[in-house]
């Protein structure tokens, strides 16, 4: 036991590896916590938040008009647990410093508290509960009004909104206290239930039904529908990013612990020849592994489990679910996953130390004699490269297993930066492609005085100097044969190719009787481009084209003309003549009472943004794990050689030669772990972009999925080079630093 | 060409490896370092090489302040002015017996050819040219000190400092490296030897310091 002891205890001399071996490992763990947590998030996030939440089966409202409290409180019998009743008001309200920001009508629920209810305990997000009749806590949804807004309604009220909850069962747009809802005045009772049979719509239907006519009920069964067309659009890409995550933490674990059990052999050397048995030598190498990554993991698991409340609650933000909480599990999955990737790495490189010959486990920090990598050491002295620098390039090749390691952790690396800077372009090009009417114009006319096609703005446009080309758009529902809902329709006036979709299948039209439609539509009817559609209220519409606008919904877009039916404002889109001077352009439509604005791109959406920092976070994260592993076998291989990097100094090798050499130790495996890990990459996007697309229902045109360009395939490729030195630079700088009698005296 | 003045080194804990030792040392001279384990001989030596540096004291070489001198410029210093011959070799195994002799020269990035054609000229001078394809691990003993000799002489530096070049070897091998450092220093080679041998430092030396506790003892 002494004896392992002292096998042990030469961690704590090498401070600097011991200091990488933990930090790698850590780093990894935590790289395992995240990606467990974002496959636990990945999978039936809608389900797990359900069940989180005690979601409710049936969200029932009873008009106050017609049914007192006490009948609606008489349902609960109904069903196998209820809550309410809970009165519930609607408002419409803005913002009390932009009150011509109207806000659609909110249904509020009054409840005294978030969480305590046997059904629907809401997760407060931001802020609290509210205390006071003058205090909102609003739902989370696609509107987003933050804590601290004051929020004044059509009679005047004033209403502090004090925090921003989600309920997984969409039971309200936001809540009060009871007493705030029966200061405005209830319109009605909200009672939820939850079911042992709730899994189908016949029996949702049922329950619907028991309840009495008059009720306005929803299911979860379409609450989950719509969950599930949400959740289908990012599974693929952060469970992409988990199990590259995993392989990557795998590796890098791996490599440190067999890496941490080569480091020790010439200590064990010595205690061979002391007499330490060739069992006690596996027990002490598995030892010397296993304590720095138990620390490693520690660390790693406090780490992970820090960054997992900004990864959760953006994952959550994507799924329209409630932030995961802290798991157990998946940490202490992380801890024996890690362990065990320990001990199954560290064991061979523990029997192999154990059968060595004494006498060659205290020759290490020599040149390795196995003759591996000769030929590389040949070759290199051969070319014109400054040898320090061919010097370093033939080192790793004396190592292959170690090489190997390096290689698929440069490579996974890049891998993961390809991947997500092709993501990002993706899904800017789907983003731009839902911005197209604004990017593609000058000007936007303001449908005010453009009641009744517009004619009186295009008189203006028409006779102001500078207008180029320009067409209208305006919202309408079109009602098409097969569809349960009307298809969301945009109907255009003038020539509006200037809008600048793309066309997945088929043309734009070109006039009345002729439509384009989204995937979504034809998916929706069961349509083709060429067939034609009917409805009430337009005559036949021939689909002359599959348009791609970014979203996944079912729309129409057709000329106005065909479509009768519709009365409303237009919007129009002006393209300026070359030369025009925007502003004052405006200038003259103003003078003319035509409301108009520049074009403006809005702001990512919010879920791109929510998107975007998630890919940045795992990213990085996945990036620092191979940077960190690159360190650790670097370090390990300088502490290898270091009585070779002494020779070399006694030669006449200067620091920064030095440093070269240690630095181009990783440039093959950069070179060819990046040109491995970008074709990687590449076929991960080429797989998870699509695979989201189609999980929402999107076709996606090329153009949005071709978003690497040769010369950035390039740069990519040289991603492995970035990652390998700087994972190098440590290491190099201690080789270049340590003095020349201390790395002779090594041995 | 060699002064060493009121030079001390001290290690962790204050202990001296060399004490206030002084010494001078003449071009072409050949001078036997003696004594026992643990005298300073191999702390000297460093010291000369610009492998460490002195806790007092300054070293002098070819009118070049070692003493002051960084981690670079050491390293330039020693390409230019110093051969190294180590008690077991330090050649790299994985490198041909021209690579290892040709390490040095390529380092300081003398033309290629040239290096070469000197690498050549002296495994053939040292009669190991039959061995230049080969791997070190390949040699005896003796053939392995000879390449280690050429390779310190690669880039003819006028001092060539030897710690215990026979330590390592056995008998024959011993006499051999006896030769080839008589015939060096016939040639004017400026040789230091560190070395336990007092036979290889009364066959070779023109001068002999012993050393005991850091201090020149005669």
């Amino acid at each position: 036991m002494t004896a392992i002891r002292s096998v042990v205890r030469g961690a704590q001399r090498r401070r600097v590896s011991t200091i990488v071996i933990v930090a790698a490992t850590a780093m990894a763990v935590t790289a395992t916590v995240l990606a467990g947590l974002l496959l636990a998030a990945s999978s039936a996030p809608f389900a797990n938040a359900f069940a989180a939440q005690r979601g409710a089966h049936l969200t029932a409202l009873f008009d106050a008009a017609s049914t007192t409290r006490e009948q609606a409180a008489a349902t609960a019998a109904r069903a196998g647990q209820a809550a309410g009743p809970f009165p519930v008001t609607t408002i419409s309200a803005a913002p009390a410093d932009a009150p011509r920001f109207g806000l659609p009508s909110l249904r509020v629920v009054g409840r005294a508290a978030p969480g305590g209810d046997a059904v629907d305990r809401v997760t407060l997000l931001t802020g609290r509960w509210a205390r006071g009749t003058d205090e909102i806590v609003v739902a989370r949804g696609h509107l987003r009004i933050p804590a601290g807004t004051t929020l004044r309604t059509a009679d005047g009220t004033t209403l502090r909104v004090v925090g921003e909850g989600r309920s997984i069962s969409r039971t309200a747009q936001g809540w009060m206290t009871p007493d705030g809802v029966a200061a405005i005045g209830p319109t009605g009772w909200q009672m939820l239930y939850r079911y042992a049979d709730a899994g189908s719509e016949a029996a949702m239907t049922a329950h619907t039904a028991a309840l009495g006519p008059g009720v306005q009920a929803q299911s979860w069964l379409s609450v989950r529908a719509d969950a599930a067309h949400r959740t289908q659009l990012f599974v693929p890409l952060l469970s992409a990013f988990g199990l590259l995550g995993l392989a990557l933490a795998a590796l890098v674990i791996g490599n440190v612990a067999a890496g941490t059990v080569a480091s020790a052999i010439r200590r064990i050397g010595v205690m061979k020849a002391l007499g330490l048995t060739p069992a006690q030598v596996v027990r002490a190498c598995l030892a010397q592994a296993l304590l720095p990554g138990m620390i490693g993991a520690v660390l790693g698991i406090v780490a992970g489990d820090l960054l997992a409340v900004p990864l959760t609650a953006d994952v959550a933000e994507l799924f329209g679910t409630v932030p995961m909480s802290v798991t157990p599990w998946v940490d202490a999955a992380a801890v024996v996953a890690a362990l065990l990737v320990i001990s199954a790495t560290a064991a061979p490189a523990a029997w192999r130390a154990a059968r060595l010959r004494t006498v060659d486990a205290l020759a290490v920090g020599r040149t390795p004699h196995s003759g591996r990598g000769r030929l590389a050491a040949r070759l290199a002295a051969r070319s014109r490269l400054p040898r320090p620098v061919g010097l370093g390039i033939a080192q790793p090749f004396t190592r292959p297993a170690r090489l190997l390691a390096l290689l698929l952790t440069i490579g996974l690396g890049t891998a993961a930066a390809t991947f997500a800077i092709g993501l990002a372009s993706s899904l800017r090009l789907v983003q731009a492609a839902d911005q197209r009417p604004a990017t593609s114009a000058d000007v936007l006319v303001l449908p005010v005085m453009a009641q009744g096609g517009g004619a009186d703005a295009r008189t203006v446009l028409d006779t102001t100097p500078g207008t180029g080309s320009y067409y209208g758009r305006a919202p309408a529902d079109i009602a098409v044969d097969g569809l349960h809902d009307p298809a969301n329709g945009s109907v255009t006036s003038g020539d509006a190719t200037a809008a600048g979709y793309e066309m997945l299948a088929g043309r734009w039209y070109t006039g009345p009787g002729e439509a384009v439609v989204t995937t979504g539509l034809l998916t929706a009817t069961g349509k083709h481009v060429g067939d034609v559609v009917t409805g009430p209220g337009h005559g036949p519409l021939t689909l002359v084209g599959e348009v791609f606008d970014g979203s996944a919904n079912a729309h129409l877009y057709t000329d106005v003309a065909g479509v009768p039916g519709v009365r409303t404002g237009f919007e129009w889109y002006v393209k300026l003549r070359p030369g025009t001077d925007r502003d004052a352009y405006l200038a003259a439509l103003r003078s003319r009472h035509v409301p108009a604005e520049a074009t403006r791109v809005e702001g990512a959406d919010g879920t791109l943004i929510v998107l975007d920092s998630l890919t940045a976070l795992l990213t990085a994260l996945l990036v620092a794990v191979a940077g960190l592993g690159v360190l650790n076998a670097v370090v390990l291989d300088s502490r290898d050689r270091v009585h070779d990097i002494g020779v070399h100094k006694s030669l006449g090798m200067t620091p920064k030669q030095t440093a070269a050499m240690v630095i181009a130790s990783v440039g093959v495996p950069g070179l060819v772990g990046g040109a491995a890990g970008v074709p990687a990459g590449y076929l991960l996007h080429h797989w998870a972009v699509p695979a989201m697309a189609a999980g929402a229902g999107i076709r996606l045109p090329p153009s949005t999925i071709d978003v690497y360009a040769v010369g950035l395939l390039a740069v990519l490729a040289l991603a492995g080079l970035v990652i390998g030195a700087a994972g190098a630079l440590l290491p190099a700088g201690w080789a270049a630093r340590t003095r020349t009698a201390v790395t002779l005296r090594t041995e | 060409m060699i002064d060493v003045a009121d030079v001390s080194r001290r290690y962790e804990g204050d202990q001296a490896a060399l004490d206030h030792l002084s010494l001078h040392v003449a071009e072409g001279e050949c001078l036997a370092l003696l004594g026992p384990s643990g005298s300073g001989k191999s702390t000297l030596l460093n010291l000369i090489a610009g492998l460490d540096r002195p806790t007092e004291g300054t070293v002098t070489v070819g009118g070049t302040r070692v003493d002051r001198l960084g981690e670079a410029a050491a390293a330039r210093y020693r390409r230019a002015t110093v051969g190294l011959v180590f008690q077991f070799f330090n050649l790299l195994d994985d490198l041909t017996v021209t690579d290892n002799v040709l390490l040095p020269a390529q380092i300081a990035g003398r033309p290629a050819a040239d290096s070469r054609r000197r690498a050549r000229q002296l495994l053939e001078t040292l009669g190991i040219d039959r061995h230049a394809d080969a791997y070190p691990g390949r040699l005896s003993g003796g053939e392995r000190q000879r390449v280690a000799v050429a390779r310190a002489l690669m880039n003819r530096p006028p001092l060539l400092l030897a710690d215990e070049p026979t330590g390592a070897l056995d008998t024959a091998s011993g006499a051999e490296v006896r030769k080839l450092l008589i015939d060096l220093h016939a040639e004017g080679q400026t040789i230091v030897l560190v070395t336990h041998d007092e036979v290889l430092a009364a066959a070779v030396a023109t001068r002999t310091v012993r050393l005991v506790d850091g201090r020149v003892a005669s």
